[in-house]
């Protein structure tokens, strides 16, 4: 059973209070508070723990490469048990597309070639094809969800040509919760031969993933949303994939020989984590995989699909409340705008007056804002310690935002 | 320091004890204020650093300083409104006097809704102190 009270009582920042009212914390899709057990191991490994990794033989550094590396299986383990060596620690789903884009594409595309993505994507799964657009002519094509929000991988098979050498997609929306199914396009991708990199950010904190039967080749994760550290994360890259790649940062760790005249690059995946890397971050979120793997991604899962139905028929019952994407497959990650013109900014910071924390703006997806014709919408995205008392606490509180705004 | 139009804000805000009332009557006071032309919507008057949309609008009649400003957001509407009566019928050298967060704050508003860098207030008010400062 789903001790919602005992996990609530695991994350010490939702007791407290703001605006004079217990924290009712829905940004969760922006990023995700962090339990105890991950704030000790920061704290452990700083305290006791801590040198540099990959470089001294001494004893701190030994434990410490130790703690550091033994994130990597953790990640595996959890992405359903993919090869170690095929998963590159970084700073999150930003860096890993911007490693996609400049270690992978940048040398397996040229001018004209194609690269697909949805309009749903975040920035950080548009801005790092653009670069290559703007530097090397590549295009963008572009596919849309249908009016509910819901994504057709039919769509996808429309605009393929023989110039498509990448698709981009989200495995789940990050404003509309959609549930895109990254199987079903990789099936409509393989007999092509058309590599797949998806946007996990979100779906990998939501859901199980298993990325040994997904079909994608590229898979990124973000460690502050997974509930670990800031600035932790990770991008799972299949090994032919990987061989396909050159390293874009150089620096410590990523070599083997440095010379006046050349250089020889270190094993994959450490040719790719140039520099010292974040790694307390990463021994941080080791552990709050271990926490979320503790309590079972499928209960996670089922709890949140309860507070997403219980949600909608609340929001639902809101005749001026309109909801943007109503997909059957989707998270709980609710976006709207309001009747009578209240502006999100509004709506976010009067519900914040009753200690409700939702996002308001852009979220990082101009395009799907151009798409649905808004300038911004509010989000309230769920996590694993949200409760339905809270769905009820935000409906409240929308329903004082529409009385003074609507 | 603040004239009559402010000080009768300041009383009125004195009156609410509830946070809702408040925000209540901030948004009333944005609703009216007039509504810019939207031919003075322009990137010049837009004010960056705000989360919703603002732009401000400012010019010298006389030896005084007026504005007209607008914004998407109700809240920030009614910020601008405040503003606008702050600042109303004053010369660019009392407008450069002004402590223009610390007349805020006696609002009583929420403490956030003021420092809140977001919705743009300080830029607002750095627009308009810059405007003084060149026509002073």
């Amino acid at each position: 059973m789903y001790d919602i009270q005992s996990i609530r009582a695991d994350f010490p920042i939702l007791s407290r209070e703001v605006n004079g009212k217990p924290l009712v914390y829905l940004d969760n899709g922006a990023s995700a508070q962090k339990p105890q057990v991950v704030i000790d191991a920061i704290s452990h490994a700083y305290s006791h723990e801590y040198a540099n990794v990959h470089r001294g033989l001494h004893t701190l550094s030994t434990i410490a490469t130790e703690n550091y590396e033994a994130v990597r299986g953790k990640i595996a383990g959890f992405l359903g048990g993919v090869a170690e060596e095929e998963i590159i620690f970084n700073t999150g789903a930003t860096h890993g597309f911007n490693m996609i884009s400049y270690g992978w594409a940048m040398q397996n595309l040229t001018a004209g070639d194609e690269i697909v993505l949805s309009v749903m994507e975040h920035h950080a799964n548009i801005v790092p094809w653009h670069f290559l657009r703007e530097r090397m002519g590549v295009k963008l094509v572009w596919v849309e969800p249908e009016a509910d929000g819901s994504f057709d991988p039919a769509r996808v098979v429309e605009v393929l040509n023989d110039r498509t050498k990448l698709v981009a997609l989200t495995h789940m929306s990050n404003v509309l919760g959609t549930v895109v199914d990254i199987a079903a396009v990789a099936e409509i991708l393989k007999p092509r031969g058309i590599p797949l990199a998806v946007d996990g950010s979100q779906a990998s904190v939501h859901m199980p993933v298993d990325l040994t039967t997904l079909g994608a080749d590229f898979y990124c994760i973000t460690g502050h949303k997974l509930y670990g550290p800031s600035a932790s994360g990770a991008v799972w890259i299949k090994s032919e994939r990987m061989a396909e790649m050159r390293p874009f940062m150089g620096g410590g760790d990523m070599i083997r020989t440095v010379t006046r005249d050349e250089i020889t690059y270190n094993d994959p995946p450490h040719t790719f984590e140039a520099g010292t890397p974040g790694i307390v971050q990463m021994i941080g979120l080791g552990t709050a995989i271990d926490y979320m793997t503790n309590i079972g991604m499928a209960n996670i899962a089922a709890h949140e699909a309860s507070l997403r139905d219980y949600a909608q028929d609340k929001f639902r019952a809101l005749n001026w409340l309109n909801l943007q994407g109503t997909a059957a497959n989707k998270g709980a990650i609710f976006s709207f705008t309001m009747d009578g013109g209240a502006h999100p900014h509004d709506i976010s910071t009067i519900v914040d007056q009753k200690g409700v924390a939702v996002r308001a703006g852009h979220h990082c997806c101009q395009p799907l804002m151009q798409h649905l014709g808004v300038n911004a919408t509010c989000r309230a995205s769920f996590g694993m310690y949200n409760t339905v008392d809270e769905v009820d606490v935000l409906v409240d509180a929308l329903e004082t935002c529409h009385r003074l705004l609507g | 320091m603040a004239v009559a139009a402010f000080e009768e804000i300041v009383e009125t805000f004195e009156f609410l004890d509830d946070w809702e009332d408040r925000y209540a009557h901030v948004i009333d006071l944005g609703r009216a204020m007039p509504p810019l032309d939207e031919n003075l919507r322009t990137p010049a008057t837009k004010v960056d650093g705000c989360a919703s949309q603002v732009w401000l609008v400012p010019q010298v009649k006389g030896d005084v300083i007026t504005f007209d400003g607008e914004s998407d957001a109700m809240i920030v509407r009614g910020l601008i409104a405040i503003l606008r009566t702050l600042y109303s019928g004053r010369t660019a050298t009392e407008i450069l006097a002004i402590d223009a967060p610390a007349e805020f704050a006696r609002l009583g508003l929420d403490s956030h809704l003021s420092a809140q860098r977001s919705n743009g207030l300080r830029a607002m008010i750095e627009r308009v102190r810059l405007f003084a400062a060149s026509a002073a």
